[in-house]
């Protein structure tokens, strides 16, 4: 592993190794540039992972302080937990369920297709699908994504079962195991899945793609990357041309250092990341930095989602085997007679007992709450995500006066559904809860969004740099060597899982920032 | 509100703090028996009609009528260690249940379950139930014990996960077809 000092001034800083910072890191490293990857989080391994849903979250999740406001009821249920993300080597990559879809031609051009929507702040991809497609073949052979490059789908557990009796007596079409970055055969040095059941506590098997140990060990025997862990950025630095001189960050006893920065790419996820910009105002960029725009931090989605859950005469024992590997794509079509502009997927889900306690229904208590519990083993789940509509309003903002350990102020996480959001989960509700009807459920329940695992948008790209963060790299339109290279960049959501598009930026984003180096650029 | 720094587990679904390892405490002299005398347990803060109360709650709360009472009284034990390095939670809990007895006159233990209910919901918004509430919530059903009862099964993977245990053993409703569900290989 490389050792760069401090004064350094030709290597690229990434900040944060989950999907975007991890990948981006390790393509720099293959093409022969240094890489200092900052990590706020410890490294843990398959070993270390925990089969223990409480042990594991305080393990990896991402829970230093933060604020909520909006009529969203996670704000209510989970005040202080508006995101289920990762703090660790990997970032949310260890936490994924692996499913990995791409984005389907017509949402890179939501505002084209769905045209002006009330209350909504749509804008085109500046990039499309026909630009993304090499970058997505790469992604999917690199993540080892099922049902692409010859690789079979996985094997369907019990609760997929169930989500297929269902969906097919419904009359859908396409429903099968998914496209999901798990090994179904070993692949690339790791194994293939043992059907253990904890994909969201970090996958013990090393068949799902993480970042932790694909991406990030391939990066370390280039000898180009220095992997630092435990290490916070508290501000980006500009130098008196305006560029990004190196990044100010905290170690794990808490002293601060300044690492110098040929380029610095920020992948801290959609809230860490515009809180960063936010954090690094200064006198010439009083409302953060790259933010001409004042774009910086809005347009925060996280996706539209919801589970339906439903109990059976008959045991089910769906928390056996790949959390995520069952979909039904039927719904995932653009067709406004449904009430609402985009569509949603519907995906497998199963909670252990512990979080389905937590989750089924916040705060529900009585014998309506146990009688479904009681039926634990005999219930099927599956999880509804679809495209949000991007509201100016919905935001990633510093908290007024709340400031975390190292003193800076804590982003707060606004958020209302739109209407169209609302419309949707409604549809997807009753649609989820038809499968299982048709499946013979006893019972169905609409169980309301858990705290957000796909957090996008919160500085977009844009054609324009009065519309935006970034340019369809990735690059901020303000600060030449500043890049955003996480699901932030997104311009709007698209209702597929986000991670399989975050790595094709990425990987796109190197391809470009080599390029620039060539020719001087950068 | 008051306001923390991060959460730990147990901190994630309720407000208020948990009894901070090696925090001294003396035990109360108090006891919760089982009432068959199958099970005690020393109490370190509280007194036993609180403790008494506080088991009832968590039987109206969260109600599995074939769960025996030792698994809600590890409701009571958490409850009761977080106290003792904690005055204003143990004040919460003892106040909290004076004031249960206090609202219909009757001691709430010794209420009807549709009063006892009455007194709850009336309540169910305040930080007292909340606090019992989140700890339920966060602890019996955290309890590998209890697991057994609802069928689930907890670690898989020192048995290699489920892929030769029965991930795919449902027979009662009609197969995949091999394209939308192919063999393990």
């Amino acid at each position: 592993m490389a050792k760069i000092s401090m004064s350094d001034s030709s290597a690229v800083v990434v900040i944060g190794s989950g999907a975007g910072g991890g990948t981006l890191a390790n393509e720099l490293c293959q093409k022969g540039i240094k890489v200092i990857l900052l990590e706020a989080g410890g490294r843990e391994s398959p070993e270390s992972f925990q089969n223990d849903e409480w042990g594991s979250f305080g393990q990896i999740s991402w829970l230093d302080k933060r604020t909520t406001s909006g009529s969203w009821r996670v704000a209510k249920d989970f005040g202080g937990l508006p995101a289920w993300i990762c703090k660790t080597v990997g970032g949310s990559t260890t936490h994924w369920a692996g499913a990995s879809l791409r984005l389907q031609d017509h949402e890179f051009k939501a505002q084209s297709t769905y045209g002006d929507v009330a209350g909504a702040n749509l804008l085109d991809w500046p990039v499309t699908l026909k630009d993304l497609e090499p970058y997505y073949a790469k992604a999917e052979d690199k993540m080892g994504t099922t049902r692409t490059n010859g690789i079979p789908g996985l094997p369907g557990n019990n609760n997929f079962k169930v989500m297929y009796a269902g969906a097919k007596r419904l009359g859908y079409k396409n429903v099968h195991t998914g496209n999901m970055s798990i090994n179904s055969r070993p692949r690339h040095g790791r194994d293939a899945c043992w059907q253990i059941g904890f994909c969201f506590q970090g996958c013990k098997s090393g068949a799902k793609w993480s970042t932790l140990y694909t991406e990030i060990p391939a990066a370390e025997a280039t000898g180009n990357l220095d992997l630092r862990t435990q290490a916070q950025v508290l501000q980006i630095q500009t130098g008196a041309d305006g560029k990004a001189s190196g990044v100010l960050y905290a170690d794990k006893d808490g002293n601060q250092h300044v690492q110098k920065a040929r380029a610095v790419c920020v992948a801290g996820n959609s809230i860490e990341t515009p809180r960063l910009l936010l954090n690094s105002a200064n006198a010439s960029s009083p409302d953060g930095l790259a933010n001409s725009s004042v774009q910086v931090g809005r347009n925060y989605m996280r996706h539209m989602t919801g589970s339906v859950y439903a109990t059976f005469d008959r045991p089910v024992n769906f928390y056996r085997g790949t959390t995520m590997a069952g979909i039904i794509t039927d719904e995932s079509r653009h067709d406004t007679s449904r009430g609402f502009v985009g569509g949603y997927e519907m995906e497998t889900l199963a909670l252990g007992l512990p979080f389905m306690a937590a989750f089924l229904n916040p705060g529900a208590w009585g014998r309506d709450f146990t009688a479904a519990m009681d039926m634990y083993d005999h219930m099927a789940g599956m999880w509804l995500v679809g495209e949000d509509m991007p509201r100016e309003t919905n935001a990633i903002s510093l908290h007024a006066n709340e400031k975390d350990q190292f003193g800076l102020p804590v982003p707060n996480v606004h958020f209302d559904d739109h209407a169209n959001d609302v419309a949707m989960r409604s549809h997807a509700f009753k649609q989820g809860s038809a499968v299982y009807e048709a499946a013979g459920a006893l019972r169905t329940i609409e169980t309301p969004p858990y705290p957000s695992t796909h957090n996008l948008g919160t500085c977009r790209m844009s054609a324009k740099a009065s519309d935006g963060v970034c340019n369809g790299f990735g690059q901020t339109h303000d600060v030449g060597n500043l890049f955003i290279s996480d699901g932030s960049q997104f311009t709007t959501g698209g209702a597929e899982n986000p991670t399989l598009t975050i790595v094709t930026l990425a990987i796109r984003q190197a391809d470009y920032m080599a390029e620039q180096m060539t020719k001087g650029a950068l | 509100m008051k306001k923390k720094t991060g959460m730990n587990r147990r901190q994630f679904l309720h407000t208020g703090g948990v009894a901070a390892a090696g925090v001294a405490a003396v035990a109360s002299g108090a006891v919760l028996v089982a009432p068959d005398g199958a099970w005690a347990l020393q109490l370190k803060t509280l007194d036993e009609h609180t403790a008494q109360t506080l088991l009832g709650m968590a039987r109206q709360i969260y109600p599995h009528d074939t769960l025996a009472d030792m698994y809600y009284a590890g409701v009571v034990e958490n409850l009761d260690g977080a106290a003792a390095g904690d005055k204003d939670l143990a004040k919460l809990l003892s106040g909290g249940v004076a004031d249960l007895d206090k609202a219909k006159g009757v001691k709430w233990l010794d209420l009807s379950d549709g009063y006892q209910l009455e007194v709850l919901t009336a309540i169910q918004d305040g930080a007292f139930f909340q606090k019992v509430r989140g700890t339920i919530v966060v602890t019996l059903y955290n309890n590998p014990l209890v697991w057994r009862h609802f069928g689930y099964e907890g670690a898989s993977y020192e048995f290699g996960g489920y892929i030769n245990r029965g991930f795919d053993d449902l027979a009662w409703l009609e197969q995949p077809s091999e394209d939308a569900s192919p063999k393990a290989g």
